[in-house]
């Protein structure tokens, strides 16, 4: 299984859906990505990962770079998961104080600081 | 000699393979489903960390990942060929450039310490040897 990713926009923010497996292989993907949208001028991201199977560390790497690209911009990135086995990656890592992580992609987009 | 060994390619897609191949062995073992998901995620990171350390070293001999099944427990050894002496800071990761990446290897075995209990980070005659184990649950009672 490969990584699916898909973007829209609602209002200011960005969506990125994920999907699949987050690893060693398949993170650059989502780094090239996350990016371009920063490239492009998008610094309000929400990256929904209630399609995401598995994430390791590497996966964690490509997200705090893409959250210090947008803290470049004054922007912000935001999570929605609901998987306890997603969750527990960032807890153990101690990124649930470095990430907003909501339960929606609508509380995310309704979020602001 | 262990109950399953794979050898592969220090590759980035390959790290998947030693996922699924040690997590359907621990099944087999009798681990705890609920623990699985744990031992997939722990054989990913070492799996990562080595195959890092082989990219950034230029080696292209075989990672080394050994599923070793016993009464109590079920033990996995994933070695590298980069001796303890020459390993440099910024070599823990085949992700690419870029400063985030640096210390990947470092989070790889962060994560591997806060999920497994019974962990080893030592060295064989090849390398690295970052060693795990999970205890099996007993073999039920036929009525």
């Amino acid at each position: 299984m490969g990584l699916s990713l898909s973007t829209r926009t609602v209002g200011d923010r960005t969506i990125v859906s994920v999907g699949g497996e987050i690893d060693v292989y398949t993170a650059p993907k989502l780094r090239e990505q996350l990016v371009e949208l920063v490239n492009d001028g998008s610094y309000h991201l929400v990256v929904d990962m209630e399609g995401v199977d598995f994430l390791d560390s590497t996966g964690l790497g490509v997200l705090v770079g893409g959250l210090k690209r947008v803290r470049a911009h004054e922007g912000s990135l935001r999570l929605v998961c609901n998987q306890e086995r997603i969750l527990k990656i960032f807890r153990i890592t101690g990124l649930t104080k470095v990430f907003p992580i909501h339960t929606s992609v609508d509380e995310a987009v309704a979020a602001t600081d | 000699m262990a109950t399953v060994e794979l050898r592969f390619s220090p590759l980035p897609e390959h790290v998947r393979t030693a996922r699924l191949v040690a997590a359907a062995v621990a099944r087999r073992a009798g681990v705890d489903e609920a623990v699985l998901d744990e031992v997939r995620l722990a054989v990913g990171e070492a799996c990562s960390r080595a195959v890092g350390l082989h990219i950034g070293h230029g080696l292209e001999t075989p990672v080394r990942l050994a599923l070793i099944e016993d009464e109590k427990a079920f033990r996995i050894e994933v070695g590298d060929d980069v001796p303890q002496a020459v390993r440099g800071p910024a070599h823990g990761s085949p992700g690419g450039e870029g400063a985030e990446n640096d210390d990947e290897g470092d989070m790889g075995l962060a994560v591997i310490s806060g999920l497994v209990d019974d962990l080893e980070v030592t060295a064989d005659a090849h390398g690295g040897l970052i060693a795990m184990s999970w205890p099996t649950a007993p073999e039920p009672i036929e009525p």
